[in-house]
């Protein structure tokens, strides 16, 4: 388990150095307030209406498409390391699992989801 | 040259066996090995990001028939020092409609996964900071964690361009992410395993590029796409976003997403050397030496790419992710399925 | 499942400023995007951000004193514009121009019309995203500069074209360089960006069936220039209302059906190509002789008059009305990017973002002569 404890060094460190350099900078950076610093930028003018809207996200489906495949991946990689000692049954199953994925992806395409509109 | 050839290694033994002699116990031990691999890998990151963005300018500027970068220091090679110094010293504007707490750490949660990343790339013989028996899935996961902050920083910029790249971040890592793990299953199916070490040992004879083909090109398009790079910097997408999810952080804070950009950039290279290109193995030199050499080749093809290509449209990339690259992955795994049963 | 979305979900939509501080609108254009998702629902554009009042200024100038004002209208091809506009007064006061100042002309121009298609490039290349573009493009302007610089002293802003000729008489050694440059267009840049962009898959993907405007729109909206043979419509001022020496070379129109991002940008390569045949005829027929009359009348008489040129960018024409003083009484641009700009909204609804920046990118417009 100590692998694990590594992660959580690595992490660590890995915040701590971003940190440290903007503390750095916080001490030798200049701050000289003015208020047009602190303006959106927009092409040099004021923004109009909202930006926090209901975006519209076109690739929504993709992204449910996406979950299915995500899922996938965690079944095969199992499957992938121990593939060579399973034999047969493994091999043949796992093909008949992809396949149903398969026909759900192209049943997907086919309807459309994978159009960007 | 045998000094050479384990030097990281030995000295890693000396710590080791210093540390045994004092009386340490066996987690204090591993702890602050650990600690030194971390320092070790948080030096890498800042040298090559100062190399390797040294390096960007000077090919991109022979590229487009130009010197690049050539005043300070000889041939220029203090140019990035003296930007990051500018940097630091710049001052880190915050507006005031954005929303504050994600916008300021969103640069620090970008940074972080890139040197977590590190800790399982294998820079030589015996040299992975962490030997993970899950090396493989826990790179997958940490690379993917990068989407967050960029959608962090680009929603709470309260910006409508940064808005726009955040989203085509979110759309990028969707559609990229299932090619690259699917193009890195075929090399763990002829491995039997998801360790880095395993992975390069297997190497020793025969590269995998040489069995795995189109698993590298999906790879590195993948990769390409999963770091935003050129064709598929559409987040940043300089010439119609302005910055992207970067145009509302100066300073330091910029400074840190370009840095962890160019960390990804070495990670995503590395990776590829140590899934494809056989890791560290090669002859004569040592091994950290051979893997540096091939990542720095990946490198230069990744920029060579980036300076040569126009960028790709938004839903052109998804169309290549899912209706392409996606397809293709499947079929690799079923070629490689079939050809290892019937070894 | 497009129908679903349609009915079932709303989304709100954002407006954006594209400009006038942007990094791809070739100036201080600025365009109002209101936009759903990546898709463009409405363009407003707005202009006037270079705005100086070169029209009402020239009113108060002499007609040879209006020239150098002409070099800042299309910064790009001062030129032309200068070529344009003389020819204009020319015509105005009835005057002829010695041939060698003829044949002068027709080399500088085309050479301008070479300039304005290689920053064409570069810059459209820039706007997809290819960075290096821009830096072969501007490679191959700053040759030609050279030349002018050497020939008027300056590298923008020539006024080069004088009332009743040119400013200066061409050396051999630049007759010859001028034939070095056009045989290096010919056979090693136009190859290379063909190399380069052209036949580049995600640059086709990017730029084919993006932006069409249809032959019949673009004559409603007045568009001309490469633009409008793009969408089909064979109008080239150089061959249909021919001014100058025009009709003593022989050269193609070229024409695309679609009028899509990609035949306004293929159009354009094959125009520098085109150029340079005439170039290269007009190196080979040049005479000996004088460059500019001996003396022009200052004050035309009452009266006004059109007269246009095929600039790079399409028809320029100036319309000038005259008192019988010193100075115009009307000082009119007819200029072919404002025009451009206004059949915009046409090819940029329903397209996606990137493809606004890109379809902005292939109208060629230069702000200087859009605002005046």
């Amino acid at each position: 388990m100590y692998e694990f404890n590594g992660i959580v060094i690595f992490f660590i460190l890995g915040l701590l150095m971003p940190i440290g350099a903007l503390i750095g900078a916080y001490i030798l950076a200049p701050t000289k307030s003015s208020p047009q610093k602190y303006l959106t930028y927009e092409c040099g003018l004021d923004t109009r209406g909202e930006t926090w809207v209901q975006f519209k996200i076109c690739y929504f489906l993709y992204a449910l498409v996406f979950l299915v495949f995500d899922v996938e991946t965690i079944f095969l990689y199992p499957w992938a390391v121990t593939f060579q000692q399973l034999g047969t049954f493994a091999f043949v199953e796992m093909f008949i699992f992809i396949a149903i994925l398969i026909i759900g992806f192209v049943y997907a395409w086919k309807e459309g989801a994978l159009e960007w509109f | 040259m045998g000094a050479l050839q384990n030097l990281f290694v030995n000295l890693a033994l000396f710590f080791r066996e210093s540390m045994v002699n004092i009386g340490f116990s066996q987690l204090g031990i591993e702890a602050t090995m650990d600690l030194v691999a971390g320092i070790g890998v948080l030096a890498v990151i800042a040298i090559s990001a100062l190399v390797l963005i040294y390096v960007e300018r000077k090919v991109a500027g022979f590229i487009q028939v130009r010197l690049g970068p050539n005043r300070v220091g000889p041939k220029g090679t203090c140019q990035t020092v003296a930007d990051a110094l500018k940097l630091v010293g710049k001052e880190d504007i915050i507006p005031d409609r954005v929303d504050k707490v994600p916008f300021m750490i969103a640069p620090i949660l970008f940074f972080a996964p890139a040197v977590l990343a590190f800790a399982i790339i294998p820079f030589g013989e015996n040299m992975i900071p962490i030997d993970m028996n899950i090396g493989i899935f826990y790179f997958i996961a940490v690379c993917s964690l990068s989407t967050i902050p960029i959608i962090m920083a680009g929603w709470s910029s309260n910006n409508k361009y940064s808005l726009l790249g955040a989203m085509r971040s979110l759309a990028q890592s969707l559609s990229y992410e299932i090619p690259l793990v699917f193009s890195i299953l075929g090399v763990v199916m002829i491995t039997g395993s998801l360790q880095m070490s395993d992975i390069v040992a297997a190497q020793s004879d025969m590269w995998f590029i040489v069995t795995q083909p189109i698993a590298f090109l999906i790879y590195l398009i993948a990769g390409a796409a999963e770091t935003n790079r050129p064709p598929f910097d559409l987040p940043e997408g300089e010439s119609e976003l302005v910055a992207g999810y970067m145009t509302e952080y100066s300073g330091m804070r910029w400074a840190l997403f370009f840095l962890a950009e160019y960390a990804h950039l070495f990670i995503v290279s590395a990776m590829a050397t140590t899934l494809f290109l056989g890791g560290w193995h090669g002859p004569i030199l040592p091994s950290y030496i051979w893997f540096l050499l091939k990542t720095g080749f990946m490198i230069f093809i990744l920029i060579w790419v980036r300076w040569t290509f126009p960028r790709i449209r938004i839903d052109q990339l998804l169309s290549l992710g899912w209706k392409f690259l996606l397809p293709l992955s499947l079929l690799n795994i079923l070629i490689t399925g079939v050809v290892l049963y019937i070894i | 499942m497009k129908e679903v979305v349609d009915q079932g979900i709303k989304t709100q939509e954002i407006e954006v400023n594209f400009g006038p501080h942007h990094p791809s609108t070739h100036g201080v254009f600025r365009m109002v995007l209101t936009l759903d998702g990546e898709n463009v629902r409405k363009v407003n554009p707005h202009v006037g951000y270079l705005h100086r009042g070169i029209e009402k200024l020239a009113e108060k100038r002499t007609y040879a004193q209006c020239v150098p004002f002409t070099d800042r209208l299309d910064y790009i091809c001062s030129m032309t514009n200068n070529l344009a506009y003389v020819q204009t007064v020319e015509q105005l006061l009835d005057l002829e121009v010695p041939t060698r100042a003829e044949y002068i002309r027709v080399i500088v121009s085309e050479l301008q019309r070479i300039i304005n298609h290689c920053v064409f490039w570069a810059t459209f290349g820039n706007d997809l995203g290819s960075q290096t573009a821009l830096m072969y493009g501007f490679r191959d302007r700053e040759m030609i500069l050279d030349v002018f610089e050497e020939l008027t002293g300056s590298r923008m802003t020539y006024s080069y074209m004088r009332i009743g000729g040119v400013a200066k008489d061409i050396s051999d050694e630049q007759l010859k360089e001028i034939e070095r440059i056009v045989d290096y267009m010919l056979d090693e840049a136009l190859p290379e960006y063909h190399n380069l962009i052209t036949g580049n898959e995600i640059f086709q993907a990017r730029t084919k069936d993006i932006g069409i405007l249809k032959p019949e729109t673009a004559i409603d909206y007045g568009v001309t220039g490469p633009n409008l043979r793009a969408s089909g419509v064979e109008y080239d001022v150089r061959k249909d209302q021919s001014y100058g020496i025009y009709d003593k070379f022989d050269f193609d129109v070229p024409t695309r059906d679609k009028g899509d991002t990609y035949s306004r940008y293929i159009v354009r390569l094959e125009e520098i190509e085109q150029s340079c045949l005439i170039i290269k005829q007009a190196l080979n027929m040049i005479p000996e002789g004088k460059v500019q009359v001996k003396r022009v009348p200052k004050r035309p008489p009452d009266g006004s008059t059109y007269s246009s040129i095929e600039s790079p960018k399409g028809e320029l024409g100036f319309y000038l009305v005259s008192d019988g003083s010193k100075r115009p009484y009307r000082f009119r641009v007819r200029p072919p990017t404002f025009i451009h700009l206004m059949a915009l909204e046409e090819m940029m609804i329903g397209e996606k973002v990137a493809d606004a920046i890109v379809i902005l990118g292939s109208i060629d417009i230069v702000l200087g002569e859009v605002d005046r």
